[in-house]
């Protein structure tokens, strides 16, 4: 063994050994790696520590670069970090820092040889154990360090005190209660004199104000001492990134830094620091015009410069100037709308998003167009980037900036059939809901939806699949405005509609059943009432049907030519397909005219009779097909043809006397017209809680028991969940889940037996039995459109006069017509403010804080000692016995902290000095709560309310304002 | 804070990833990638930021500078400046250079140990904490110092004198 040792030792290879082999290897990089990897997991068990490190070493090395894993040696990196040999010592810290993390089971074994490092006279020793409890420090490793951290803070030596800062960061953040120790030492840092501690310190806070503005407010006067004192650039801009957080929330902090950072900007040569003052003052001081001012005239510096980095912040910057001041990019607009043909992709994106801000109602057409041309040309990325911004912002706030509905809806099908288009599915759930939404823009949107229909390029385009899909939805429930309905149906069965997915053909197939019972229906209602007036129609129509006899003969010889070469559909050669779709695109193009001229006395029986024959056809081999959307609309429409053709002759040639049967055949033809015809709305997002819950339905219920129900019975439960996915859900209508659920009752006797036993024995978890439908019919429609409507009267005069007052006015466009309404359902629609949540330990940690500065001010406050001594007032500071202080207190602070509160509370109240002080506390409590409650947004939000300004203003000292 | 600085080749390859957040291995070999792939479709004399919230979630920019064989790539977050931490891989790419004079990329590749030290004075747990390159090299050299006093007294292994004593 000690033999085998010594030869390791002497012949072992050391990391540059390792990497020059790795450049000469012949055998493969990951062979040579496995081999290597062998050699470590032998030396690494040696009992020497030095073999031992440098196979450890060379394992760190392995793992960091060429992802070998290095998680078994955890052990073995403990044991190199308690050598005594710094060189060892070191390649076990790197080794544990590279590759512990949370669930490291040695993390427990560290803690004691941290601690024995951070107290280690060798500064460097000490900087080791920091950097690793940086990395690495755990909750438990935070809590058990403490102490030493807080020994170190005012270490003598600046290499282990800035060191020691830099780790608080880790230690708050792992362990809040570590603030009610070390935060004092903390701040005194912020009145070093040695700049290295200084900027650590900035460093912290910095990091620490980003999550939590509000609590550091009391500290402002520190920080505008650095602001103003300060040469060092790094602090400066750390400085300034804090106070971007800190003014908007207490506004007389906002005047008074105002000055120095526009002296800043004014006098610094740094493009960082000058980048940062413009960064601060466009996005927290924005309410300055002079200080804007001079920030925009800064940015067009930046934007003039030839250096792509400053010219893309210089955008940048404009970007985050609030649509208030406006003005200050439409001074730059020259620059911005050049900027979009820029090599560089950021810059190209900015000025895009900048170009979008300045579109108003009146520029929107034409930065439009501008933006279509541009994105054809420009390369596929870009072209989406710019159409996605198109779509964003004229939906934006329910199409707010658009006027003319019939132009935008011409534009979606421009930009459909933009060549890089990807923007499908956001085109789809547009055209769809500009339908549901504007019932003005209706004929123009079903021709656009057949402008698409019938071009059987844009089948071949898998991206435009979406966009295909809703206009076949749009001119099937449109149908009413179109003006060639066959034109559409054929449009819809056209051969290539092959190459679309499955639940877009059913979307398909849905529509031309809409369309069919359309056709139908107006047909047969025309023909009573004209049967009714004019009796001449009837010689003409007797004319016709011989026609009609013509085309039922050839009906028969189509299908079975269609039915001997549609199986064959996808080996049959491109080309021939392409002439049939020709054809038959010529043969709607040569009805057209005619079906226009039919148009003016409606349909006649020739043309419904071939359009029954042509969807037949065309139905007949999808009746196979083995994708059940598919195949069940095509068997509902064959079966529906059947019945019509049943039925249809009869009425055909007796003439005009109308027998019950037709009656039938009207009666449900107009029934299915009906049910096609009730409108759509949008669906507000709160609709779902506008349900009452009905009476017995508990839904609060604790559902502890409920693993043991599912451990009953899994099978069939599965199964009927599965039935009911979200997809399906949301695109049937209750009457046909009804059905469905009802067939499939029917189908499985077994699983029904099943769920009944389940329903007797767990009751509780099921609606009443006899539920569905009834319940179903007593909620509240979803889409209640006049009441939507009737808010929206008189939007059309309030968008004349924005439009009047609008920024860009170069060219206003007379609009002739008003802008039509726009069904918006009140306030349930209007996007939620998710609200942030909230880490926990965030929480503590900005309590802490709080509870240590707040109690630090009333600690100044009482006893009326100037600020600039308050943190020598602190008992912890006094000199004698640190150590057991802080032990007792870090061990009492847990207790302590369920305490602190109410005692707080009771000082507040009962504190007769002060009016103010009650105040605070309430302020801080009422802040706390809805930081709580809501993130950060909400409280900022709050804070810049004048109530809770009022309430908050004590925390700031007045020897600053 | 900064989130991850790596050192990689025109071809991809990774001289030195440091990651301030734990990830597993698996997961920093992907973001290399991805990083190397953003890299990679940029062409020259473009900006050096890209928006990165797509590798490293969100609030993540990236910059990076480009010399002769090497990207060096800082990633952080909105708590830094941007020109800030391209004057910090300056810093960073000079302490380098004072270090193996005129630094080349089979410097770095060979002095992999000695690089890491370097970063490990600049970046702190994701903080900067020491911007002057001078600065910097008074501590590696203090640390190469002990690290060689500390090998020097190994030059007969322990192993040897405990194989001796039986």
């Amino acid at each position: 063994m000690a033999g085998s040792s010594i030869m390791e030792t002497l012949f072992q290879r050391t990391l540059e050994d390792l990497i020059k082999g790795m450049r000469l290897q012949l055998i493969g990089e990951s062979a040579f790696i496995s081999k290597a990897m062998e050699e470590i997991r032998r030396e690494i068990k040696s009992t020497d520590l030095h073999t031992k490190s440098i196979a450890l070493q060379k394992l760190t090395y392995l793992n960091s670069l060429h992802a070998a894993d290095m998680s078994w040696a955890a052990f073995h990196a403990v044991e190199c970090m308690s050598s005594s040999r710094f060189a060892e010592k070191r390649v076990g810290y790197v080794a544990a820092s590279q590759s512990f993390n949370e669930s490291t089971p040695v993390l427990l074994l560290i803690t004691n040889q941290l601690r024995k490092d951070l107290t280690s006279v060798n500064e460097y020793e000490a900087s080791l154990a920091l950097e690793c409890l940086a990395k690495i420090g755990t909750v438990d490793l935070a809590r058990d360090l403490t102490p030493e951290i807080f020994t170190l803070l005012s270490s003598s030596k600046v290499f282990v005190r800035k060191k020691s800062i830099g780790v608080t960061m880790r230690l708050f953040e792992k362990y809040p209660d570590a603030v009610r120790v070390c935060f004092k030492r903390l701040v005194e840092n912020l009145e070093s004199s040695d700049p290295q501690s200084l900027s650590a310190t900035v460093g912290v806070f910095c990091e620490l104000a980003a999550k939590d503005p509000p609590s550091y407010l009391p500290l402002a006067p520190e920080f505008y001492r650095i602001l103003v004192d300060s040469k060092n650039n790094w602090v400066l801009i750390k400085v300034l990134k804090i106070f971007a957080k800190l003014a908007p929330l207490e506004p007389r902090l906002a005047k008074k830094v105002v000055e120095p950072i526009c002296e800043h900007m004014r006098r610094t040569g740094a493009k960082s620091l000058m980048f940062e003052c413009v960064r601060t003052v466009v996005g927290s001081l924005s309410e300055y015009e002079s200080a804007v001012k001079l920030a925009v005239a800064k940015i067009r510096e930046f934007l003039l410069e030839d250096d792509p980095n400053l010219k893309y912040l210089g955008l940048h910057a404009l970007s985050i100037v609030p649509p208030k001041h406006l003005w200050a990019v439409l001074e730059n607009k020259e620059v911005v709308i050049k900027s979009l043909s820029d090599e560089d992709a950021n810059i190209k994106l900015e000025s895009l998003g900048l170009v979008m801000a300045m579109v108003s109602e009146s520029s929107i057409v034409e930065i439009s167009r501008v933006l279509v041309n541009y994105a054809l040309k420009s390369d596929p990325e870009f072209c989406n980037e710019i159409l996605g911004s198109l779509l964003s912002t004229c939906s934006r706030n329910f199409y707010e900036i658009v006027v003319d509905f019939d132009w935008y809806v011409s534009l979606l099908g421009e930009m459909s059939r933009t060549p890089h288009c990807q923007k499908g599915e956001e085109i789809e759930s547009q055209l769809i809901d500009v339908g549901m939404r504007v019932r003005d823009a209706r004929p123009e949107l079903v021709r656009v939806a057949r402008s698409l229909l019938i071009d059987p390029a844009l089948l071949g385009n898998p991206f435009l699949h979406r966009v295909l899909s809703a206009a076949a939805w749009v001119s099937g429930e449109y149908v009413e405005f179109s003006l060639n309905p066959f034109e559409l149906a054929e449009a819809l069965i056209q051969p290539r509609a092959s190459l679309l997915p499955n639940s877009i053909r059913a979307v398909y197939l849905q529509s031309v059943l809409k369309i069919l019972v359309f056709s139908v229906n107006s047909y047969l209602s025309q023909t009573e009432t004209l049967a009714d007036l004019e009796p001449g129609v009837q010689a003409s129509q007797m004319e016709n049907s011989e026609a009609s006899d013509l085309a039922s003969v050839r009906a028969p010889i189509e299908s079975e030519h269609d039915e001997a070469f549609n199986p064959g559909v996808l080996d049959r050669p491109s080309a021939d397909i392409s002439v049939e779709d020709i054809g038959t695109v010529a043969d709607g193009d040569g009805q057209t005219s005619k079906f226009v001229s039919f148009r003016k006395n409606g349909f006649t029986r020739e043309s419904i009779v071939n359009l029954l024959n042509l969807v037949e056809v065309a139905m007949r081999p999808l009746s196979g097909s083995l994708e059940v959307e598919i195949l069940e609309r095509a068997c509902n429409i064959l079966g529906l043809i059947e019945v019509l053709k049943r039925e249809m002759p009869a009425q055909f040639q007796s003439e005009m006397v109308l027998e019950k049967e037709e009656l039938e055949v009207l009666e449900l033809i107009k029934l299915m017209d009906d049910a096609f015809s009730e409108e759509l709305g949008p669906v507000s997002t709160s609709a779902q809680d506008r349900v009452p819950i009905p009476d017995g339905l508990v839904l609060k219920d604790n559902l502890a028991d409920l693993d043991e129900i599912m451990g009953d019975v899994k099978l069939p439960s599965s199964n009927s969940f599965s039935l009911e996915s979200p997809y399906y859900a949301e695109r049937m209508d209750p009457a046909s889940s009804n059905v469905q659920s009802k067939e499939d009752s029917e189908a499985s006797n077994e699983s029904t037996s099943l769920l009944a036993e389940h329903r007797k024995r767990h009751g509780l978890y099921y609606l009443p039995s006899e539920g569905n439908g009834t319940i179903s019919n007593d909620y509240p429609p979803a889409n209640d459109l006049k009441s939507g409507e009737t808010t929206n009267q008189d939007d059309p005069e309030d968008f004349v006069r924005l439009t009047a007052q609008s920024l860009v006015s170069k060219k206003k466009p007379n609009y002739a017509k008003p802008r039509p309404v726009v069904v918006k359902l009140d306030e349930g629609e209007l996007v939620l403010a998710v609200p942030k949540k909230q880490d926990s330990r965030d929480d503590l940690l900005s309590g802490a804080v709080r509870d240590i500065l707040l109690g630090d001010d009333a600690v100044k406050l009482s006893s009326s000692i100037k600020g600039k001594e308050k943190v020598n007032m602190d008992p912890l500071d006094s000199k004698e016995n640190m150590h057991d202080m802080e032990h007792s207190r870090h061990r009492k602070s847990s207790s302590r902290r369920s305490k602190q509160r109410p005692h707080r509370k009771e000082r507040g109240q009962t504190s007769p000095e002060k009016l103010g002080m009650e105040k605070e506390e309430h302020g801080g409590k009422v802040k706390s709560k809805s930081s709580h409650r809501h993130g950060r947004q909400k409280s900022r939000q709050k804070a810049e309310g004048s109530s809770d300004v009022i309430v908050q203003t004590p925390v700031i000292p007045d020897f600053l304002l | 804070m900064i989130k991850a600085v790596m050192v990689m080749n025109t071809q991809g390859k990774p001289r030195l990833a440091k990651f301030y957040d734990y990830q597993p291995v698996e997961k920093q070999q992907e973001l290399i990638r991805s990083v190397f792939a953003a890299l990679s479709s940029r062409a020259e004399n473009v900006s050096n930021f890209v928006e990165a919230d797509a590798i490293f979630g969100l609030d993540s920019r990236l910059v990076y500078k480009h010399y002769a064989t090497l990207y060096f790539v800082f990633v952080f977050d909105s708590s830094e400046n941007e020109l800030a931490m391209l004057d910090l891989i300056q810093v960073f790419v000079e302490t380098l250079d004072k270090c193996f004079k005129n630094v080349c990329e089979l410097d770095i590749v060979f002095n992999y140990g000695k690089m890491q030290t370097i970063l490990d004075e600049i970046i702190f747990g994701g903080q900067v904490l020491e911007t002057s390159s001078a600065e910097v090299m008074k501590v590696v050299e203090e640390i190469l110092k002990l690290e060689a006093a500390s090998n020097a007294i190994t030059l007969v292994p322990k192993t040897v004198s405990s194989w001796r004593g039986r």
